[in-house]
């Protein structure tokens, strides 16, 4: 078991920028890989992981070149071998799985005849050898009905299917070594811990080494022996994975752990300062200095090496790491945040709101009506307290940014009111709404590089808004722009910088900073903090939830992620292809007795712990539509009873903590189920 | 990669922006050929009166067809005219109507096409197709047309020209429109109540304008062929102006024996019109927008 397969000696990967400065991206990396061991590499993006695993198999991106150090493939190096070399051992000895296997997957091609091709050139089997072995590797992956699958094209199967079949590609060449690059990222909860799942049996049972980079800690956590932690180019913290999760001994890795948000823990998540160099800005001492808390002037001017510990089996590149050794038993605290006044009134109610995608028939559109017996969104009743945070939680495909769209007026509704401060009902249509309530009314999105103008400056971002809503102009305008600057933590001189020049984290700073000028009464978050780093996540959580405070803003929290969801939540609703299941408060939803998709995405979420491992209790079966009648979730619930969960609409019932289920389980038969 | 990975601090204004794009363009052999010529041509047109040996009108029986020579260094024409003289004045009025022309087609088409790209719905189709049945119309017999009726003034010509010509470009400001709509700045400028005016002058046009000023440079060199084919169709510039379009239909019979007067007006045309493709192609390669240029991975 002691075989390396793979070592990177010293590698350093740089570029050089435009003024002829040599920039490197990767600096002095160092590592093994044994036989049939998988080694997570973590890191923030940015941190060279990826440049990393793609060197491990000889490929480096256009642009950069190897400045020193080997990748030593059994005792050869892969940096100096030419390509004809290179093809020999690609597929053969080392194979990738690419992020996204919808895009890797030649989309005009049977999936079968793609595996074949993989087959003819990896191996000498003959044809009907070949066949054979692909429903062999199609079986391995647990796709269903293998043979009739080979016959399916790429675009047939969903997300979690095409990673599974780009897994039996890889498998086709039998590799010792295989490199995946985030496999599960794009995938939803449910999906991403079956993947997961799939790949730890095939690593044990194959005995291949893996090599698995990802950003996510959770991921990581559950199918590594080993980790590698990347933090600006550099690994400060490598160890058996156990060792790295439970006791960080990095300042790094500990702030990371402490920044993800967990299920087990109500409250937000400690945040780190700063955010990660860019390549080529650190001159002299530790690249972590700026963010540390353990800092010494020590730190400043000198880099500390890799320092290897015996007892622990890690190596780290700290001064202080001894300061960490004891002190991890307070990894599992986090900032509570004050509750909202269950009292308050009611801003927004949702009754009985459909929505549908369908288009409309050409006598519909006469009579402008929707004729679509089975919308998208249907029967959604919510009502929203002023200054409380209540999440939408679901997969993707479970209608939640629809819901929110509507809310805000880009999406007519089918049926249903949306009523403002329980006086107003607010139209389907955005022109129809008075400039009042479009204002009480804004929205942050997921992604900031898409929501802020690439052509403005952060002053002109800043500005649309408040000479929107309030006509301001002059100096007033901005000393108000300074103002919101300062409330999302930015500093004055952002205002003339463009959003190319901010970090993902600052860019949603601005975000923030945009929907607050509105002075609004409502923020609509769509998955706000899922485009950033973990360490980002958590401090715009912080601020949101400070602002929060402070305005007395009421949120509507869009999220796949459960555990962000937890942290920032005061009430969570749960859907399902469009169909509330659970709701209440956030507190209860997450105890049992739940709904039973509740129960399944709380078994799937991963947790940066090698001790809980996901429960999985569905099939992550997607389906394309609601069903017509009965219970939404009736295609895959694991507690379905009989025929009555395909005909009739199950009732809510009221659990003792506060919580409405939708299922037509009883509840206390359900709790016992769950215990 | 690099500029997104290096932050700049120090902000540049407008003027030092268009420098850099210019150094940018000349930093490629290509785009250094394309702006000289370009220049070279500006700066002549700008000259040109100053600098003419001969009176470009002045005709004289006695220096009928001559060959070039030290006196008459392109030769002279079928009425004695001086080539060198006709030749240097001869892209004046092209490049004047045709620049003109040129900013026409790009403001109404780009506006048009942007307005249509955000709007969407019955008044974009309703649009889209009476451009399309405009781009079924050989543009050459409208012109005819039109000049035929209202004469061959300039007045005229940088108009019709200028209409002719921005039908290409809605579609290409259209499709630039479509690109940029769906990203969520626009989503949210729309949730905020903006109107589709301040939408399309605040969000959109500073994210197309690179495209279509691609494409206005691209039409401005068609258009210089087109202007100078109805030159020498005779519905051109009207005679004597020097115009090279009209030169060489004048001379073309002549070609034979005479070829000095042809080939003039035919370098002077075609450098310009390959200048301003080089530049052109140069100015979407310095802007970014070239596709040919992205890496493969």
């Amino acid at each position: 078991m002691n075989e390396i397969i793979e070592s990177v000696k010293d590698l350093s990967i740089g570029f050089n920028s435009q003024k002829g400065k040599q920039i490197s991206i990767l600096r002095n990396v160092s590592t093994n890989i044994k036989k049939g061991e998988t080694v997570g590499i973590v890191g923030e993006s940015g941190s060279g992981k990826s440049t990393l695993a793609l060197a491990m198999m000889g490929y480096i991106k256009q642009g950069l070149f190897p400045l020193k150090g080997e990748c030593l493939f059994k005792s050869e190096d892969l940096l100096k071998m030419s390509s004809r070399q290179l093809e020999k051992i690609r597929g053969r000895k080392i194979a990738m799985i690419p992020q996204n296997a919808g895009q890797a997957l030649t989309p005009n091609l049977k999936i079968g005849y793609q595996i074949d091709e993989a087959l003819k050139l990896h191996t000498e089997l003959n044809k009907t050898e070949r066949d054979k072995k692909i429903s062999e590797l199609l079986n391995k992956v647990r796709l269903p009905s293998p043979e009739t699958m080979a016959f399916r094209y790429p675009h047939e199967l969903s997300g979690g299917q095409q990673q599974r079949v780009a897994v039996a590609m890889a498998l086709a060449g039998k590799p010792d070594l295989l490199l995946l690059d985030e496999p599960t990222t794009g995938l939803d909860v449910t999906t991403q811990a079956h993947v997961l799942e799939l790949l730890r049996f095939i690593a044990k049972d194959t005995g291949t080494s893996m090599i698995y980079v990802s950003h996510d800690l959770g991921a990581i956590a559950q199918v590594s022996d080993r980790i590698v932690v990347m933090y600006a180019g550099e690994i400060v913290l490598e160890g058996p994975a156990r060792k790295i999760l439970k006791e960080p001994i990095h300042p790094y890795t500990y702030g990371l752990l402490k920044s993800i948000p967990k299920l087990s823990l109500a409250g937000l998540p400690a945040s780190m300062p700063g955010s990660q160099p860019q390549p080529g800005s650190i001159n002299e001492g530790c690249s972590f200095y700026d963010r540390c808390n353990l800092a010494t002037d020590n730190c400043k001017k000198n880099s500390p090496d890799l320092e290897h510990i015996k007892e622990l089996d890690t190596n780290v590149r700290c001064f202080n790491y001894k300061e960490l050794i004891n002190k991890n038993n307070n990894l599992q605290t986090s900032i509570t945040k004050k509750s909202n006044n269950s009292e308050a009134n009611e801003v927004l109610n949702l009754k009985d709101v459909s929505i549908s995608y369908a288009k409309q028939k050409f006598f519909d559109q006469l009579l402008n009506k929707i004729s679509d017996q089975n919308p998208t969104v249907k029967d959604i009743n919510i009502d929203i307290k002023k200054g409380e945070t209540i999440a939408l939680v679901g997969e993707s495909g479970s209608g939640k940014s629809t819901i929110l769209k509507s809310i805000a007026g880009l999406l007519k509704t089918k049926d249903g009111q949306i009523k403002f401060e329980n006086d107003r009902i607010l139209s389907s249509d955005l022109k129809m709404r008075n400039p009042n309530d479009l204002r009480a009314i804004q929205l942050i999105f997921q992604n900031p590089d898409e929501s802020l103008n690439p052509n403005h400056t952060v002053e002109q971002i800043l500005s649309q808004p408040l000479k929107l809503y309030f006509n301001l102009s002059g100096e007033e305008l901005k000393k108000n722009i300074i103002d919101l600057l300062k409330k999302v933590r930015l500093g004055e001189f952002y205002m003339s910088r463009y959003p190319r020049q901010l970090s993902g984290g600052e860019k949603q700073r601005v975000a923030v900073a945009r929907a607050f000028a509105a002075k609004p009464d409502i923020i609509l978050c769509d998955e706000v903090t899922s485009a950033l780093d973990v360490s980002v996540q958590a401090a715009v959580l912080n601020l949101l939830q400070q602002l929060k405070e402070d305005l007395g803003t009421t949120y509507v929290f869009v999220s796949h992620d459960l555990a962000v969801v937890r942290a920032i939540s005061d009430r969570v609703a749960v859907l399902y292809q469009g169909r509330l299941c659970e709701i209440g408060p956030s507190q209860n939803v997450y105890k049992f007795p739940s709904h039973p998709y509740t129960e399944v995405l709380l078994g799937a979420v991963l947790e940066p712990d090698p001790d809980i491992k996901p429960k999985l209790v569905a099939e992550d079966i997607v389906e394309e539509k609601p069903p017509e009648k009965g219970c939404s979730f009736q295609g895959r619930c694991p507690r379905k009873i009989g025929d009555i969960c395909n005909s009739e609409v199950p009732p809510w019932q009221i659990g003792e903590n506060g919580n409405a289920i939708r299922c037509h389980i009883n509840i206390e038969e359900l709790a016992s189920l769950q215990q | 990669m690099e500029s997104n990975l290096i932050t700049e601090d120090k902000q540049k204004n407008k003027l030092e922006k268009a420098f850099e794009i210019l150094k940018t363009m000349a930093s490629k052999p290509s785009g250094l050929i394309g702006l000289t010529i370009v220049l070279f041509h500006v700066v002549l047109a700008l000259i040109s009166p100053y600098i003419a040996p001969y009176d470009y009108k002045a005709i004289s029986p006695n220096t009928m067809l001559l060959a070039p020579s030290a006196e008459h260094w392109f030769g002279t024409d079928s009425l004695g005219r001086d080539v060198f003289t006709r030749t240097i004045l001869g892209g004046r009025t092209a490049l004047t109507v045709t620049f003109f022309g040129s900013l026409i087609a790009l403001l109404w088409g780009g506006l048009l096409g942007i307005f249509c790209g955000l709007v969407g719905g019955k008044i974009d189709d309703v649009v889209m197709r009476v451009v399309d049945a405009f781009l079924s119309i050989p543009w050459i017999l409208a012109m005819l047309l039109i000049v035929s009726l209202l004469g061959t003034s300039t007045e005229v010509l940088i108009p019709a020209l200028g209409f002719f010509y921005g039908k290409g470009i809605v579609r290409v400001a259209r499709a630039a429109t479509h690109d940029v709509i769906a990203k969520d700045f626009i989503v949210s400028a729309r949730a905020r109540g903006h109107s589709n005016m301040s939408i399309i002058w605040n969000e959109i046009i500073p994210n197309v304008r690179d495209a279509i000023l691609v494409e206005g440079a691209m039409r401005w060199s068609w258009m210089l062929l087109g202007f100078s084919s109805l030159s020498f169709l005779g519905f051109g510039v009207s005679p004597p102006t020097p115009d090279w379009g009209l030169m060489i239909s004048n001379a073309r019979g002549l070609m034979s024996f005479a070829y000095w007067s042809v080939i003039a007006p035919i370098v002077g045309l075609s450098s310009l019109i390959i200048g301003i493709n080089l530049t052109a192609d140069a100015f979407a390669k310095a802007l970014g927008i070239d596709r040919s240029t992205k890496a493969p991975v």
